[in-house]
């Protein structure tokens, strides 16, 4: 499926800024950063995670425990599709035993992600409570689930998908619109 | 990506990016291995079968628990609590049992090309988990993780055999798995048991156990069936050890480490040394953890998806 550009939501200086302020809003929520772990869903997700971290590692002079999460095995959708989504590595190297998780991902839109990220969680201990940051919400929730932190929400319509570009995989770092193109025929 | 085959039956029908999808796959289930709870629930509802008509501890109980791990029901057989006593056919059997609709079977049997002929017949993804002498492809497949996890490729690595080639499975799919990889290979023991025309593969042959030893960066030993000592392939056990058994002096005169791999079980004292079985160097058990790994991983590739080619 082709897709076309409509609009660059976020430019790397709008990222930039999202990160510091979610990076602020984090430590504001959790009181400081004592008992706060970060865990960053695969691919982009991770990335967002490592730069909230360093984020707040600048502003507090600590750093905070920080890992991969990578969901694939507990996704909903195995029996149902026909392409098969790679596995990446799970780095967790810490106890999220009574710690305060920070699970953070680039895009919130059905809500199966988080469900599957909370049964992946929950499998490496029990957390004292878990709290979500996302860079783009864009609606359309399938389960009960919403963001403790936004980056920015964008309301979208279904034929439309949001694209979050990070300098660690992509070219650039920015947030595109954009939706399927009808092949002609 | 897609596993092109719906089956595992032998590293010879499996293509190169199929091999590193497998190897590449295999990290992320041995990391759960580590986990207070070692389990995930992607394999939920599918059921597994494990056809075992030779006798097998290490490779039996490693599927088992690579099913239980990715939360798939798992069912086991062996021939002498069934029907194969009763005289029932392969055939016969596994189709009752695929009447009891199942997912996938894992086929341990003593004639080659056994999981063949249940792919060809069942609907089911079929596992070979050692067809006579033919190839036993996931032990092939957790000694090449198990190498790569303590050397940085395979191209150009010098890997030498050990042992009764003629009657290993595991020789067979390590030579067909490691040449598509990249890998040297060098296959050493009494000359009875090295099986003639072998050098077609694409291997050479070595003869003294000194002379291969000064070559190679890992040592695959093969394990020496004690049944075979009556039967003429060499003159006794002591001798064999003498002339092929891996030892500490032998491997003192190497230049550099060798990494030594068995594939269970072993005899102490025949075809390796016991301080040698337990030195810094062995990845004996390391293999044995890879194995689980190894086959969550195929199950796992077998079970989703849509495949090329049945």
């Amino acid at each position: 499926m082709e897709f076309r550009v409509k609009a660059k939501l976020v430019t790397s200086e709008d990222l930039r800024r999202i990160v510091t302020r979610l990076a602020h809003e984090i430590i504001e929520r959790n009181r400081g950063i004592n008992d706060l772990v970060i865990v960053g869903l695969l691919t982009r997700g991770a990335y967002l995670a490592h730069r909230i971290a360093k984020k707040i590692e600048e502003i507090e002079g600590k750093p905070v425990p920080t890992g991969d999460l990578d969901v694939t095995l507990y996704r909903d959708d195995f029996r149902t599709r026909l392409k098969q989504p790679d596995v990446q590595v799970t780095n967790i190297k810490f106890q999220i035993d009574e710690k305060n998780v920070m699970l953070v991902d680039d895009v919130l839109f059905t809500g199966r992600t988080v469900r599957a990220a909370l049964d992946a969680l929950m499998d490496f201990g029990r957390p004292n409570r878990i709290h979500l940051a996302v860079l783009v919400d864009r609606g359309h929730r399938e389960l009960p689930i919403k963001a403790d932190f936004v980056g920015k929400n964008i309301p979208t319509s279904i034929g439309e998908e949001v694209r979050v570009k990070l300098t660690e995989v992509d070219q650039e770092d920015c947030v595109y619109l954009v939706e399927a193109v009808e092949e002609e025929k | 990506m897609n596993f092109k085959s719906g089956h595992l039956l032998g590293l010879e029908y499996v293509d190169n990016d199929d091999i590193e999808l497998i190897l590449k796959s295999t990290k992320s289930f041995r990391e759960i291995l580590d986990r207070p709870i070692k389990k995930v629930p992607t394999l939920q509802g599918k059921t597994v079968v494990n056809l075992f008509f030779e006798p097998s501890t290490r490779t039996r109980i490693s599927f088992e628990l690579a099913e239980k791990r990715l939360s798939a029901d798992s069912v086991n057989f062996s021939t002498s609590t069934s029907s194969v006593k009763k005289g029932e056919t392969l055939l016969d059997t596994a189709r009752n049992i695929e009447a009891m609709k199942i997912d996938m079977v894992v086929i341990r049997h003593q004639s080659p090309g056994a999981a063949h002929f249940l792919a060809l017949n069942l609907d089911a993804n079929i596992i070979n988990a050692g067809d006579g002498a033919h190839e036993h492809p996931t032990q092939a497949l957790l000694d090449m993780v198990t190498i790569a996890e303590h050397h940085k490729s395979f191209k150009g690595l010098k890997v030498g055999i050990v042992g009764d080639i003629a009657h290993s499975r595991v020789a067979l799919s390590n030579i067909h798995g490691l040449r598509k990889m990249g890998a040297k290979i060098t296959l050493c023991g009494p000359a009875t048991l090295i099986p003639r025309e072998v050098e077609r593969l694409g291997v050479d042959i070595c003869y003294n156990i000194d002379d291969l030893i000064a070559d190679v960066d890992v040592l695959n030993v093969l394990r020496i069936q004690l049944e075979r000592q009556d039967s003429g392939f060499f003159p006794s056990l002591r001798e064999y050890h003498q002339y092929f058994g891996i030892t500490r002096e032998r491997l003192e005169k190497a230049t550099k480490p060798i990494t030594i791999m068995h594939p269970g079980p072993i005899n102490r004292g025949v075809e390796i040394s016991s301080d040698v079985a337990d030195s810094e160097h062995s990845v004996i058990l390391n293999q044995v953890t890879n194995g689980v790994a190894v086959r969550m991983a195929i199950l796992y590739l077998l079970a989703g998806g849509e495949h090329e080619s049945n």
